[in-house]
């Protein structure tokens, strides 16, 4: 999968301050048929955005286009259930580049770096303050592991693995890395069966 | 240095440690299906790579099939799209792949065990979360996200960080009337969605050496909805027995080798994990979840909690569900039941829900869902005499595949109607869009089938 290089994002947020929000509210399974990663955008949150008839629900935030942004604040857990990587091509799709929240589930972390989007960890009182804060802009810093609210004057450092930073920060991806491998691979394949392991 | 069964397993499968990042994992088997897999290998043609290890992955279609007349041309083209793309990616690549109407066919952690492609001490990874489930045969298990499927496609390996480890005790005999979905269902009631997140289960404990490996598997498939990446279980006699003679299965001399190996893999005594949990399986009694998340589960006779931890959560689920705190749970008008997934499509749970409906009638107000996990399942089932009990008591059997546990095919439950369900996770939407769903384990499921209502399924057993 291609992404574009990762360094720094400047953007208002879009808040979403909803606990547990799992991988079928992100993209609800129905929406899984097509073959390609194209497109997923457009389902995003399907059945929060929109009734039964396919009407805008319009009290949920995507709606307002008084909300905009490309930085998605989201509840405690945030990616559970499912292991659909469908959940975060369709926020990337949708325009998202990073996702903040106080705890991510780890299959969606991993599918997130695996397509470019950033997942941002915060504390609880960080995560709070940026809550309060809904039309700041803020600004993630993957070189310095650094998230500010711009308006607020308040920053965080956040986690990251070094090797998954290189990976984002160069647009490389992680096929790229095994490939090199291949001859390690095949060596532990030898080991294996000439020790029936 | 004392080791667990995951650490022991865990080093065997490493190819390269990588400082200050994650270590290369080989990967023994991997198993795809239609929805996880089409993107994976479109890119793998972009990048000119075949498959590097063929032998090692094993197809099927399970996520969106139908699941009544599966002889019949696919009507929906969303559904056709996806699994022709599989059975032509499969074909290309030299990837053995159980079509519908095949034999083998059924759900991917149902077949798998099913078929002795899960044997004991491999590495297993899917394109699914509950590939989880095959932990129960002392595997380190776990399910992965589209890229990850293309990088054991490319390279039989797969980039990890290792995990943190929990171990679960579990002692005490379950009693009547209460089954392995009750105790990990109480599990995560207690301990919560999150609670695993970044680490793999051990589940040890005289209770769990008791139960069958279809019970073990029940166990291990919903360590995901506590958060963890998978669970395991030391193998024993029982998983011995289980997995001998079956179709790919090591035969002769080489399955004596194999025993051999596998009765090593067990955990250290005095092995550290960094969390540990004790359960009294005695406590445990039949369960049902009432909100939207699968720790939001009490005992069948209790009421709807009144002061939920997470308010937000809580009165946000409440309202999806239509209840209000403080009221009883039991006697609630229910429309659906759904008896299948990988969290309870195999024939001891088709046993299990025979043994409260015979004698009796389905009740007319309830829409059933029996879907066996394989046709190997549906082929026992038959053997067994349980079809004929089934339908005796006005149930009808359909065909294998995911169903109603994600209603991806036609077997959706309508918005706000009430299923009683064996699979594993009641989110918003799970079952159809506004659809209420109460997972509970196949007696619970049975019981309300009958009654039409929320019902202890124990009234039903004293005799």
């Amino acid at each position: 999968m291609s992404f574009e290089k990762f360094t720094e994002l400047i953007s208002e947020a879009i808040i979403l301050p909803v606990d547990n929000i799992d991988t079928d509210q992100i993209i609800p399974a129905r929406f899984l048929k097509t073959t390609t990663r194209k497109d997923f955008g457009k389902n995003l949150f399907y059945d929060w955005r929109y009734d039964l008839n396919g009407e805008p629900i319009e009290s949920f935030i995507l709606n307002n286009p008084y909300n905009k942004g490309r930085i998605l604040v989201a509840g405690n857990n945030f990616g559970c259930g499912s292991s659909r990587e469908h959940a975060a091509w369709a926020l990337y799709d949708y325009g998202f580049r990073a996702v903040i929240s106080t705890f991510f589930a780890d299959i969606f972390k991993n599918n997130a770096l695996n397509n470019g989007l950033l997942p941002v960890q915060v504390s609880r009182v960080f995560f709070q303050k940026i809550v309060d804060n809904p039309h700041s802009l803020i600004d993630i810093n993957l070189p310095l592991q650094s998230v500010t609210i711009i308006s607020a004057a308040e920053s965080e450092p956040f986690e990251i693995n070094t090797y998954k930073k290189e990976c984002l920060i160069n647009g490389f991806d992680d096929i790229d890395f095994l490939l090199s491998n291949l001859n390690e691979i095949e060596k532990h394949e030898k080991y294996k069966n000439a020790n029936r392991l | 240095m004392k080791k667990t069964l995951f650490d022991k397993i865990w080093e065997s499968h490493i190819v390269k440690e990588i400082t200050g990042g994650p270590s290369i994992l080989y990967i023994d088997r991997h198993y795809i299906h239609e929805v996880t897999s089409p993107q994976a290998f479109s890119d793998l043609d972009r990048r000119g790579l075949k498959v590097f290890r063929p032998a090692q992955t094993f197809a099927t279609c399970d996520h969106n099939v139908p699941t009544l007349n599966q002889h019949l041309p696919l009507k929906d083209p969303s559904s056709k799209i996806p699994i022709e793309t599989l059975a032509e990616n499969t074909f290309r690549h030299g990837i053995l792949y159980f079509p519908l109407q095949d034999s083998h066919n059924g759900v991917v952690h149902i077949i798998g065990p099913e078929l002795g492609l899960t044997a004991c001490g491999m590495t297993i990874v899917c394109g699914d979360s509950h590939t989880s489930t095959h932990g129960a045969f002392g595997n380190i298990a776990f399910g992965i996200g589209t890229s990850e499927v293309e990088m054991v496609l490319a390279t039989q390996s797969i980039l990890q960080f290792k995990p943190k480890q929990m171990l679960i005790n579990v002692n005490g005999k379950l009693t009547k009337g209460v089954c392995a979905k009750d105790l990990i269902l109480h599990i995560i009631a207690k301990l919560g969605t999150s609670a695993g997140t970044g680490y793999f289960i051990e589940f040890s404990g005289d209770t769990i050496s008791s139960l069958s490996m279809e019970e073990r598997m029940t166990i291990c498939n919903m360590s995901i909805e506590m958060g963890a990446r998978g669970a395991l279980i030391a193998p024993d006699e029982t998983t011995f027995s289980y997995l001998q003679g079956k179709e790919f299965a090591s035969k002769n001399e080489e399955w004596n080798e194999s025993i051999k190996m596998w009765k090593l893999l067990k955990s250290d005594e005095d092995a550290q994990f960094e969390t540990v949990y004790d359960f009294n399986a005695e406590e445990v009694e039949p369960m049902i979840t009432y909100g939207t998340n699968p720790g939001m589960g009490i005992s069948i006779n209790e009421v709807i909690p009144q002061n939920a931890k997470d308010r937000n959560v809580f009165s946000k689920a409440l309202t999806y569900m239509g209840f209000v705190q403080g009221e009883k749970i039991i006697g609630k008008k229910i429309d659906y039941v759904f008896l299948g997934s990988c969290t309870n499509g195999r024939i001891e749970d088709f046993r299990a829900f025979a043994s409260i409906v015979k004698g009796r009638k389905k009740h007319p107000d309830i829409t059933a869902w029996l879907v066996p996990g394989s046709n190997g399942v549906l082929r026992a089932i038959e053997e067994e005499g349980i079809g004929d009990t089934l339908r005796e008591a006005g149930f009808e059997i359909r065909e294998p595949g995911c169903s109603a546990c994600l209603a991806m095919n036609e077997d959706k439950v309508p918005s706000g109607k009430y299923c009683v369900s064996t699979s594993n996770r009641n989110f918003e939407g799970r079952q159809g869009p506004g659809a209420r769903t109460l997972l509970a384990g196949p007696l619970v499921a049975a019981a309300a089938a009958i009654n039409g209502v929320i019902t202890d399924p124990r009234i039903y057993l004293i005799s």
